[in-house]
């Protein structure tokens, strides 16, 4: 590892993850701890547990920058990106474009298209609302009596193909409810369920070139990336640390700004 | 992070803009109440001219849902008109206004002023969408007067005569009401005398907005929201004309200074859509901190009205509402704003999809899509409404809007820190 590091903090609803590069752009580490009420906590604990992962000393980090939705709120960051062009220039640690990079997060859903120079041409988040989001998924689970954790495990077991035709949450869950007092098996609207969540992601925008997938509910959930493949008929990429991936490329905006800057905290003490 | 910044030096003509409106509403509400003057209500569009040769003090309700948005009293207001059955999915002016007549609560109160006037007359124009003319229709029920307007074309290609001489004759058809209501007889060269004005003014509004063409821009769409109130509510009167060569004056002070409404401008936005009444200051923050002007906009632009001409009242003021964007069809509507673009050199476009106006909504029939194909630029839409803030999301708004301006960022030189 050669100094200066550069770490990425990406503050997303459900979790804060951590990522650490090396002067060369390699990836050290990452790191991924709840973000619960706390923003400023859960990051100083993310780059605490990414440093112990790294085995690297605080003052080895040249600069830290932010992502997510907590990104203006964390004061170990000296600078910020939005996820939009996090993820994009993490998934272009992995995947050249033209791509299509399909992030599923716990509160919402983004579409964004890199051309062939790796420039950012557009984006679509989802509209107010969890359909296509992890939220959809915990409120899923809750309907069919099962730990989120459990979903992708129950949903193996589907036979049936089943649609849930509802666009908004609380009536997918309404929705839910009706099928399960109809006799319908929960493996099987657990299966719906994620396909519902692949629908209204692909109804966002238009795929175009290689499509690479990323976000907590991808890392969380493989059965998402199976339905993604199956519906867009060709390979979906997951790159390694999907989850990690904003941090990651925040990380590296980090190392493409150069040496630490006068925002950025070199040597401070968190 | 970025610190909010705002326009190096107020507008001093900021000052009698606040007296003119005051003076307005002030008016309007003593005739309403006195018996001074008839008093009518106007859409923003008209058609005003046959009222001011008629003597009606006017007020514009839309006007009035603008300020209970920016106040946001219209978050408290409008859910009395959804229980009274006008559906959150409408115009939120319509309910916000609605349920500050019920709640006889008014960001007018400044003017001393608890509901907004009664009126005599309602006379609307349904070239931007049929709400107003429901709208207009809860008030005639409710005083008993005669709710009378214009039932215009919608989604027209090219404006034909047909067109025209259809609208003429409604609006003629108007005129015994008026009259009978006002108690005097429409005088032709009243009316000239007013769609001169009004033509007057629509000029000066369009060379007042022509001044952010200049780079760096003169004033941006923040600005043009609130400098654009005498074009909607003092439109043919003299004191609307006053303001606007104050206004143009300045601004061409701040042009020849070479000098903008931000203190830097890195990039240049056109905005589609309605503004977010309520979000107007936080947005204006948000892209000053970007160093990015928002230079133009469909919204302040709706109030320039080409065609009039005080020679020939009746057709003119016909087609100037015919040729309103929000009348038009995609395929002008797409020439619009390629020229506006064009016009304004700007960097990106802004689509505001707005929940509860869909008429003044132009993401949803993929426009962007076809712009970002013939202009080659970067397109971002995002959701929200005029008045109904829960369809907008703070954080929602802000990443993409900084996503979008990263993305500007990108194809510009790179600037890697701007965000420090």
């Amino acid at each position: 590892m050669r100094a200066p590091l550069y770490a990425g903090i990406d503050c997303g609803s459900w979790n804060t993850k951590a990522a650490l590069v090396d002067a060369d752009g390699a990836l050290l580490a990452t790191a991924v701890v709840r973000t619960g009420a706390d923003v400023a906590g859960a990051s100083e604990r993310a780059f605490a547990e990414l440093l112990s992962r790294a085995g690297a000393a605080r003052d080895q980090v040249g600069a830290i920058w932010s992502t997510g939705f907590g990104r203006h709120a964390i004061p170990l960051a000296g600078a910020s990106r939005t996820e939009l062009d996090s993820h994009a220039r993490g998934a272009l640690q992995y995947v050249s474009g033209p791509l299509t990079v399909i992030d599923i997060g716990g509160q919402d859903a983004k579409i964004i298209l890199v051309d062939a120079e790796g420039r950012r041409i557009s984006h679509k988040m989802n509209r107010k609302c969890a359909a296509g989001t992890g939220s959809f998924l915990e409120e899923m689970a809750l309907r069919l009596d099962v730990p989120i954790g459990q979903l992708p495990a129950l949903a193996r077991d589907a036979k049936e193909e089943i649609e849930l035709g509802s666009f908004c949450t609380v009536f997918t869950g309404t929705e839910v409810l009706g099928l399960i007092r109809q006799g319908k098996r929960p493996a099987d609207l657990a299966r719906a369920a994620y396909r519902s969540v692949v629908k209204r992601v692909l109804e966002m925008e238009r795929v175009e070139g290689k499509v690479v997938a990323t976000g907590g509910v991808v890392a969380h959930h493989p059965m998402v990336v199976e339905l993604l493949t199956k519906a867009i008929g060709r390979e979906v990429i997951v790159p390694r640390n999907p989850q990690e991936i904003g941090a990651v490329g925040v990380a590296v905006a980090a190392r493409e700004a150069g040496a630490p800057s006068a925002e950025a905290p070199a040597g401070r003490t968190p | 992070m970025a610190s909010p910044r705002t326009s190096e030096a107020p507008l001093a003509s900021s000052a009698r803009l606040k007296e003119i409106m005051a003076a307005h509403f002030v008016g309007v509400d003593r005739a309403s109440r006195e018996h001074t003057a008839p008093v009518a209500w106007c859409t923003s569009v008209g058609p005003v001219e046959l009222l001011r040769a008629l003597g009606y003090q006017v007020f514009f309700p839309e006007n009035h849902g603008a300020l209970l948005g920016a106040s946001r009293v219209a978050n408290e207001t409008m859910g009395s008109a959804h229980a009274l059955g006008y559906s959150p999915d409408i115009c939120s002016y319509l309910t916000s206004d609605i349920g500050s007549y019920l709640q006889k609560r008014t960001p007018l109160s400044r003017y001393g002023m608890s509901t907004a006037p009664r009126a005599d007359l309602l006379l609307y124009n349904t070239n931007q969408c049929r709400e107003v003319k429901d709208w207009f229709e809860f008030y005639g029920r409710e005083w008993n007067v005669p709710v009378v307007g214009v039932t215009s074309f919608r989604e027209i290609g090219e404006v034909q005569r047909s067109h025209v001489d259809a609208i003429v004759r409604q609006m003629e058809d108007l005129v015994p009401t008026l009259e009978a209501v006002a108690g005097r007889k429409l005088d032709a060269a009243r009316l000239e005398e007013s769609v001169a004005r009004s033509k007057e003014c629509s000029d000066l509004w369009r060379e007042v907005l022509a001044t952010a063409a200049a780079r760096p821009a003169a004033l941006t769409f923040f600005d043009g929201t609130i400098q654009m109130g005498p074009a909607v509510i003092l439109r043919g009167t003299v004191e609307a004309c006053d303001f606007y060569r104050l206004l143009l004056a300045e601004l061409q002070e701040r042009v020849k200074g070479g000098k903008g409404a931000l203190p830097r401008e890195r990039f240049r936005i056109y905005w589609d859509g309605m503004p977010v009444w309520g979000k107007l200051r936080d947005l204006a923050t948000l892209f000053a901190g970007l160093d990015t002007s928002v230079v133009a906009s469909t919204y302040c632009n709706s109030w320039v009205f080409e065609a009039l001409d005080p020679r020939d009242p009746l057709p003119s003021m016909a087609r100037a509402s015919l040729e309103l964007f929000i009348a038009r069809s995609e395929e002008p509507k797409q020439r619009y704003l390629e020229r506006m673009v064009r016009q304004f050199s700007v960097d990106g476009v802004i689509f505001h999809d707005s929940r509860t106006c869909p008429n003044n909504s132009n993401a949803r029939f993929g426009m962007p899509q076809r712009l970002r194909r013939t202009l080659g630029l970067p397109v971002l839409t995002i959701d929200g409404d005029l008045n109904d803030l829960r369809c907008f999301s703070d954080e929602q708004a802000r990443t993409n809007i900084e996503g979008f301006v990263e993305q500007l960022e990108g194809q510009a030189p790179r600037s890697p820190a701007a965000h420090a």
